[in-house]
């Protein structure tokens, strides 16, 4: 790189999750007590479904609703939310130019489907045969297209136009946080100019609290904020949620007259050791890394904190060598939502910063506390259930 | 981005190779059958084929894995290619390999033996749901799934053994993927973030239901009698994609980090291109524009123009639409020569290769380029008047190569294309 790294601007952001859709309702219920989430439906365990949407508003045709599953529909409604904010929305020459990389699991599951056929497994003659008769006759022929991880950015650009170009990333969240390391690099570099970076995460899903319970991860029986749960364990509460930013070089957000919402300044991403208990160490790298530039007083941590154990516990270790820096975990709010959480977070901490305030604590554990005064600039941190740490900085946009 | 001239990205080395497709392990094995003009296409003896219209794919059973799941086998496939890479490249020490990983992978997900196994555990032969396998992980005996079936896993297994630095990144860009782990190490090392990177694409998905999804999209080949005559990319009476397995690894490096150790050069990625498709979640925009531009992208990129392509290697899948749009696509940027210039493709032999297909293509490539011959398309005996091309029907070829095209398309209209050339003089 011969050249200095250009400035990224935050200039939309598009969220959606239990709290609802929008900066306006996300704000707000930020600042009131964390609900209880949803225990029955999934009973015993705690799932924060996503709060109704219409649908419509961002994908107006029904054919395109249908050919997705919900994590589709949830992010390609982000997308759309995002694209809005941005003052991008139907701008044709510019979404042609956009560049797209999309935080995505995938692989939704038709669970009746999967339960019919593995009952009868238990009683066929033939297995092997039985599954593919059973297979070829009850899979709908478009459930393919709905799993598969790509698709998501796919839909975007059908429903969006987003065709600059599209990269899907996997690796739950881990694939949030280089999502937006490579978007945030790529611009400062000047190989982009402007970036649509997100994901999306269908929580209300018996398949992936499959997955979660196989290790005893998926939070059940008891609902606490994520770091009061480890007296039982600890443990994730499965949410629906999508976000999604546009991250956009000064320069060329203001050639446009686009105004910026906050700016990104740094991403980094890291896999520590986590057998030899490495998070707090890589935390700590990371935090010196931005101890440079953290110019005041007025700086505080949104943590993406899972619940999860022995992780949020290493978070908390590291969390006490700052002592002085408020925190707030929004998982106690949202759940967790892997691969979209880390883009989310980054969207409340803009949300935040355009309010030059945090909102009240949710926690009764000391790791919260109180924040007087404004707040300037906003570490995000995003400690993956399993592998994987990440943490970005942004700031007030000036 | 640093820039030469006329917008053009910096050309990155690549100074290892590595390869598994059905054909063989490893660079002499596959580039001697590939010219030699076999087919890597078999019967499937993995599972049964009861009430399947494709019995047939380009499976790699020579690589044991037991008992079989996708996820094992795709990662298998990349430890096998990513040892071959990195081993020629001779940059580092065991386990330390200077530079980030980018992996082309299919999405992992619970397998069916997966889900038999929690079944089996709950002793009961009964009907049930999903909560009764909810509850069967209660006993703790299924944690290791868990890691497992993460979607990040096939990467984090390969960054621990070779020791790559910071966050591995598990990438789909549908068929397109492994071009996809390419142009991303490529972007690396031209942001000057590492010196070199090492680049995956794997697939290891020839099970049951992922081979009737794609039969349920009408998008596999069922001429199953002979298996090696079914691939047939631009013959008339092509009928489908065959699925097929392999992985291959690429180690990129910037060219003065590659000249400044001394490393033995392989060939160079100069550009890559892409552009999305918003027509359809499966077919191409009939206009072409998208192929066009990703195509006309890559070639910018290299700071080339079309008259400057000597070969393309195709994404030539076999399917009606694939090879239709990819000849206008050709056609529009390369007018007069679209009759000329050779296009050939692997897959006729190989099968495709999925999210490892624009990988393994990259690395038939250079081997194009190095030994200058062209590996031809076989099963093309019926040529279809509509697209006429040479597609080094049959038998191999000499020729002179300099820079050559790889196209990858793919579901979700992913489209990527790469530039390969010959070191610099």
């Amino acid at each position: 790189m011969a050249d200095a790294p250009r400035e990224t601007w935050i200039t939309g952001i598009g969220i959606v999750s239990c709290l609802g859709e929008g900066p306006a309702i996300h704000w707000q219920r930020l600042n009131e007590a964390p609900l209880q989430p949803e225990m029955r439906a999934f009973a015993p365990y705690v799932v924060h479904p996503l709060a109704p949407i219409e649908f419509d508003k961002q994908i107006p045709k029904k054919g395109d609703q249908r050919q997705m599953e919900a994590w589709q529909r949830i992010g390609t409604y982000a997308a759309g939310l995002a694209l809005d904010s941005a003052g991008a929305k139907g701008n044709a020459d510019l979404l042609a130019r956009m560049d797209m990389i999309v935080a995505a699991g995938g692989g939704e599951r038709d669970e009746a489907v999967d339960a019919a056929v593995l009952s009868g497994l238990s009683r066929a003659e033939r297995p092997g045969a039985f599954l593919n008769e059973r297979l070829m006759s009850d899979l709908r022929p478009t459930l393919f297209l709905a799993q598969l991880s790509n698709l998501l950015a796919g839909n975007i650009s059908i429903v969006h136009g987003v065709t600059g170009s599209s990269r899907t990333f996997m690796g739950e969240e881990s694939a949030g946080v280089d999502a937006v390391r490579i978007a945030h690099a790529r611009i400062a570099a000047g190989q982009s100019d402007i970036a649509l970076v997100g994901g999306a995460h269908n929580g209300e899903r018996r398949d992936l609290l499959l997955l979660y319970a196989f290790a005893g991860h998926a939070l059940k029986d008891t609902f606490a904020p994520v770091w009061e749960r480890s007296a039982h364990g600890g443990g994730l509460a499965l949410a629906s949620l999508g976000a999604f930013l546009v991250l956009e070089a000064r320069e060329h957000a203001q050639a446009r007259n686009a105004k910026p919402l906050a700016r990104l300044t740094a991403v980094l991403s890291g896999r520590s050791d986590r057998q030899a208990g490495g998070i707090t160490a890589v935390l700590a790298r990371m935090w010196q890394d931005l101890a440079g530039r953290l110019m005041s007083d007025r700086v505080a941590v949104i943590s993406g904190a899972s619940g999860a154990e022995p992780a949020t516990g290493a978070e908390r270790e590291w969390l006490a060598t700052i002592p002085d820096i408020p925190v707030r975990a929004t998982g106690t709010y949202l759940g967790h939502g892997f691969e979209p959480q880390f883009p989310m977070n980054i969207a409340l901490a803009t949300l935040a910063l355009g309010h030059e305030r945090l909102f009240p604590l949710g926690d009764s554990s000391g790791v919260e506390r109180e924040m007087r005064g404004s707040v300037d600039q906003i570490v995000v941190t995003g400690v993956g259930h399993w592998q994987g740490e990440g943490m970005a900085l942004v700031e007030r946009a000036r | 981005m640093t820039s030469s001239q006329n917008g053009a990205g910096e050309p990155v080395a690549v100074t290892g190779i590595g390869v598994v497709t059905s054909l063989g392990v490893g660079i002499a094995d596959n580039w001697q059958k590939l010219t030699a003009g076999q087919s890597g296409i078999r019967r499937i003896s993995r599972f049964p084929t009861d009430a399947l219209r494709t019995t047939i794919a380009g499976t790699v059973d020579f690589v044991p894995v037991d008992p079989f799941s996708s996820a094992d086998l795709t990662e298998r496939l990349a430890e096998l290619v990513a040892e071959q890479a990195v081993s020629q490249a001779a940059i580092c020490a065991k386990g330390d390999f200077p530079g980030p990983l980018f992996v082309a992978v299919a999405p992992i997900e619970i397998e069916w033996h997966h889900r038999e196994v929690v079944r089996a555990d709950l002793h009961s032969n009964s009907d049930l749901t999903y909560d009764d396998l909810l509850r069967a992980t209660g006993s703790g005996r299924f944690r290791s799934l868990h890691e497992r079936l993460l979607m990040g896993s096939v990467a984090w297994h390969l960054a621990d053994r070779f020791g790559t630095k910071g966050s591995p990144v598990s990438l789909s860009t549908a068929c397109a993927s492994g071009a996809t782990a390419i142009q991303l190490g490529v972007e690396a090392i031209r942001r000057g973030e590492a010196d070199a990177a090492l680049c995956i694409g794997t697939d290891g998905s020839v099970n049951p239901e992922s081979l009737i999804r794609f039969s349920l999209l009408s998008a596999l080949s069922t001429a199953n009698d002979p298996p090696a005559a079914a691939a047939k990319p631009f013959s008339k009476n092509r009928d489908g994609f065959v699925m097929a397995e392999g992985a291959a690894a690429l180690v990129l490096e910037s060219l003065d980090h590659a000249k400044a150790r001394g490393a033995r050069i392989l060939g160079v990625i100069e550009g890559c291109g892409e552009m999305a498709d918003s027509f359809h979640r499966t077919r191409s925009s009939p206009d072409g524009k998208p192929i066009i531009g990703c195509m006309r992208n890559a070639i910018t990129d290299a700071g080339l123009t079309p008259d400057d392509i000597d070969y393309i290697n195709p994404h030539g899948t076999g399917t009606s639409e694939n090879d239709k749009m990819e000849h206008l696509g050709v056609a529009a940027l390369f007018g007069e020569r679209t009759k000329t210039i050779p296009i050939s493709s692997n897959k006729s032999m190989i099968g495709h290769t999925l999210s490892a297909a624009g990988a393994v293509e990259a690395v038939f490539t250079l081997l194009t380029l190095e030994h200058q011959r062209l590996p031809p398309t076989i099963n093309y005996k019926i040529p279809d008047p509509a697209i006429p091309l040479d597609v080094v029907p049959n038998v191999a070829r000499d020729a002179k190569v300099r820079h050559a095209l790889s196209n990858s398309f793919g579901f979700g209209g992913q489209n990527v294309s790469l530039v390969i050339g010959r070191e610099p003089m």
